[in-house]
């Protein structure tokens, strides 16, 4: 692999509360390449958000990163200054959240805001910068964009402002795009426009891309890696391929039988039992251990870091067995 | 099997002109938005149809008007022989009635009373119909219907932010059967839950079904879903069914160009990279609906007759396809 253009290490994320400090992130680590599309899943409240927030550095207090490094271009960005952190965001990484209404400021039209964005990171004279706004609405494929340029974001359809976003998350040519959950507020059908449109900016400008979703379709069909978050860790990090078709985390393969599918005759989907723990009753050993259909005496005491496990890496026991 | 519940050319118009002076003022007609046209549909008693389609696509709608939750503007709802409308009007044969017919919402978080212990909110149906009078009897009830949802009669004791999402879905569940309901509406009950919660509640829904022979209208944007949970489905475009039929039939082979298309843009888990078919163009406003078949301006298929004359349902073998271009 090249040399990875966004690296996390051992990221921990912490939320000091009047009980005690709650750890929502734990030990996270991962690496995207240039134009590599990294897909990170898991349920609610699996920390998968929050460590896209600490790395555009948009974590809100209480929270803090409690440890770790996030590394940009092999340079720490994790502990800048305020106003140094905010010129490399929009600049070097971009964002993408998952709905377009609040982010985008409904009292500016859109060129207004896509020109604000232009000239704050670009050398750029005001005239210019509306015609690279004008460029980037057709490249994410506004039709009529000179005349949309003009209107305000209550007169665009949610799948349009949706592309707006992406014109202002790709406004200054970021390396990097943290998106998180762009199409879950979307319709299927524009789902589908919106992650081809995605895709093919990326691979145009090689551009790394975070992308959190908790929909496995989204991922299948986009990521190239792809990591599965539970309580606040990284319990199986692969190719997607390998990840979908052959699971090896118990969890993972829970996750992926409890999805409804079309060619499965099953009368039942498969389910995993009970719900992710809170934050401050974490089960001691691996997290997923109460839930798991496979546990032994080892996960009740000892957490499992990740191991290699066939062609991906799992957090799971059962791999050190097969090895051993 | 016998219909249990009949819509027949149910219409929704929704008045939203401008308020009374601006229209003198400004001299501008009343508008009215049509959020459901012409829906007629049986359901067997027993059995789980589901309609599915695109957000404003009025399938909230037809569930609201379902359950009496919207006065249908033309066309009558007919549930077990008795006309929906009738029901309003507070006689006990309404009433009776009323108790045959619940619901179940979107949104476990909104549709809870934050202030109520689970048991209150269970007993709620109970009280309301005077099933069972309070005391120990009650309290057993609703020990048992926690029960039935997998919760237990100590979690009757809780309030309802003490749950999970599923978890207060499942309460929702306990709530809506409490009065042994014959017929449940379920607004996309799992469109908040995450995807393995959600299959805990789709196992638990088919699981009553079976056990308590309840009969669904099931709501959903969700395609695979539906297709898990449905007998029959029905698919709606702009406030009319475009295709309605035996699910196997509609999603093994559609006949609508629409239904195609949403087929089509389902992401497929086991094409990885493979890119999907986008579906052009996006849902037209409803207030200015195109002339003739509302998809025409998205449909591959378009030609002559397509933006001049609606089409209506017609019946092929196992199905009703409203296209010009559909043959048997």
């Amino acid at each position: 692999m090249s040399q990875p253009l966004l690296e996390v290490k051992n990221l921990h994320i912490e939320f000091p509360t009047r009980r005690g400090i709650l750890k929502a992130v734990d030990d996270v680590s991962f690496a995207i390449a240039p134009g590599e599309v990294l897909g990170v899943v898991g349920e609610s409240g699996a920390g998968k958000s929050l460590t896209g927030a600490a790395i555009i550095g948009l974590l809100e207090p209480p929270g803090r990163i409690a440890g770790g490094q996030i590394l940009l271009d092999g340079k720490r960005i994790d502990n800048l200054p305020y106003e140094q952190m905010r010129k490399i965001r929009g600049r070097q990484i971009g964002a993408i959240f998952q709905d377009p209404l609040t982010s985008l400021n409904p009292l500016y039209t859109v060129g207004r805001q896509l020109v604000e964005t232009i000239t704050t990171h670009l050398e750029l004279s005001e005239s210019a910068a509306r015609d690279r706004a004008i460029k980037l609405l057709e490249e994410v494929g506004i039709p009529a964009a000179r005349e949309r340029v003009e209107h305000y974001p209550h007169q665009f359809s949610g799948g349009m402002r949706q592309r707006v976003v992406i014109a202002l998350a790709l406004a200054a040519e970021p390396k990097v795009i943290i998106a998180d959950e762009p199409t879950t507020a979307l319709d299927v059908s524009i789902q589908a426009q919106i992650i081809t449109l995605l895709k093919r900016l990326c691979r145009d400008h090689g551009t790394a891309v975070m992308l959190v979703t908790h929909d496995m379709g989204v991922i299948a069909e986009t990521a190239d890696r792809v990591a599965v978050m539970y309580a606040g860790r990284v319990v199986e990090i692969g190719p997607v391929a390998d990840v979908i078709h052959k699971p090896q985390h118990p969890y993972t393969v829970g996750l992926m039988g409890s999805i409804p599918e079309f060619e499965s005759k099953r009368e039942r989907l498969i389910q995993i039992d009970g719900a992710m723990p809170r934050l401050d009753a974490i089960p001691p050993g691996c997290a997923f251990n109460p839930r798991c259909s496979k546990v032994f005496g080892k996960c009740k005491t000892t957490r499992p870091n990740l191991m290699p496990a066939a062609s991906s890496s799992a957090a799971c026991w059962l791999h050190e067995r097969s090895v051993a | 099997m016998s219909a249990l519940v009949q819509l027949k050319n149910v219409s929704k118009t929704f008045d939203v002109s401008a308020p009374w002076l601006n229209r003198v003022i400004e001299r501008k007609p009343q508008t009215f938005l049509h959020a459901v046209s012409e829906v007629s549909f049986n359901i067997n008693r027993g059995e789980t149809l589901a309609l599915v389609g695109e957000s404003g696509c009025g399938k909230s709608t037809v569930a609201r008007l379902t359950v009496g939750l919207y006065e249908t503007s033309t066309g009558q709802v007919i549930i077990d022989g008795h006309d929906m409308k009738a029901s309003n009007q507070g006689t006990d044969a309404a009433r009776a009635m009323r108790r045959k017919v619940q619901m179940i919402f979107q949104d476990p978080y909104a549709s809870l009373n934050p202030r109520w212990r689970v048991a209150d909110i269970v007993a709620e149906p109970i009280r309301t119909h005077t099933l069972i009078p309070d005391g120990p009897q009650l309290d057993k009830r609703v020990a048992e219907l926690l029960g039935l949802v997998k919760l237990t009669a100590k979690d009757g004791e809780k309030y309802p932010h003490q749950f999970s999402g599923g978890q207060r879905q499942r309460i929702s569940i306990a709530r809506a059967l409490a009065s042994n309901p014959e017929f449940l509406i379920c607004d996309e009950p799992t469109s908040a839950l995450d995807v393995s919660v959600q299959a805990q509640v789709l196992n638990l829904m088919k699981d009553l079904q079976r056990e308590m022979g309840l009969t669904y209208l099931f709501i959903s944007h969700n395609l695979q879903v539906v297709h898990h949970i449905a007998d029959r489905v029905g698919v709606m475009y702009l406030g009319r069914i475009v295709e309605i039929g035996d699910k196997d039939e509609v999603f093994g082979a559609p006949k609508h160009p629409y239904t195609r298309m949403l087929l089509d843009a389902i992401p497929d888990l086991h094409m990885t990279g493979k890119a999907r078919t986008p579906v052009a163009g996006e849902v037209p406003n409803p207030l200015n609906p195109p002339s003739g078949c509302a998809f025409n301006p998205r449909c591959p298929k378009k030609f002559e007759p397509c933006d001049k004359t609606r089409p209506q349902l017609v019946s092929f073998a196992g199905r009703q396809v409203a296209c010009h271009a559909a043959t048997g």
